[in-house]
């Protein structure tokens, strides 16, 4: 199982700032369409990173990773 | 044991941060001071809150830190960010840079909060007299009210 974290408005937008998710050997950016689909967000300018690391979207997850979807940030 | 690069939940000591960076090999201290604003193109803020990735936020500003000593190798830099509800002229963030000599000071504290703005996983949710918004990049232009990218955003 992978953790998946959700900041901001993805995280009102979904409703849950954790999943648990089957997700290993996806790639990023194979998760990241499936949650474009499954939830009709636009995750274009989402960044994300894993194990607090942002990470490519062919990066391949593994059991254990815990995956954070991070909009534009806006702090300063 | 003090921590350069910290999120906190409290009110941020401006006096705190920059005793982190005093030493005798430093003639100069800048600091930066980000406070709440209450006017943004006309519009009013009632008050935000800041809502961080906290582990990671801290990793990236300590990141933010080890760049900078890769441009300015005498500086040395402490950096602290609040989150959590925060009113009119409260203070969001505090950067304090010393330095040998004031130039690489000024030059590495601007350096900071540039990055601040494209790194590190802060966001700020606005509570205008009409409605709330997250703000959804860094240069505090764009908003997305019904939560998420739409029309021309959406290509």
């Amino acid at each position: 199982m992978i953790t998946l974290l959700f900041f901001a408005y993805l995280k009102e937008t979904i409703g849950k700032e954790r999943l648990q998710l089957d997700a290993s050997s996806m790639t990023v950016k194979a998760l990241k369409q499936q949650l474009a689909s499954d939830y009709g967000l636009d995750l274009q300018h989402v960044m994300v990173a894993v194990n607090e690391e942002y990470a490519v979207d062919d990066r391949v997850l593994q059991a254990g990773d815990i995956v954070a979807f991070i909009p534009p940030v806006s702090g300063g | 044991m003090t921590t350069l690069f910290t999120i906190t939940d409290q009110p941020i000591s401006i006096e705190e941060v920059v005793h982190k960076v005093i030493r005798p090999e430093a003639g100069a201290v800048t600091t930066f001071i980000g406070t709440v604003r209450e006017l943004t193109n006309g519009k009013r803020t009632l008050f935000l809150q800041y809502e961080a990735y906290v582990s990671m936020a801290e990793k990236m500003l300590a990141q933010i830190g080890i760049e900078i000593k890769e441009r300015w190798p005498e500086a040395e830099v402490a950096i602290t960010h609040r989150i959590g509800r925060l009113e009119i002229s409260d203070i969001a963030v505090v950067i304090a840079v010393s330095t040998p000599h004031r130039k690489d000071a000024y030059e590495a504290n601007r350096y900071a909060i540039e990055r601040i703005k494209q790194i590190v996983p802060i966001w700020k949710k606005e509570y205008w007299e009409d409605g709330t918004e997250w703000v959804g990049n860094q240069l505090e232009t764009k908003a997305y009210p019904k939560g998420k990218p739409e029309g021309e955003d959406v290509v």
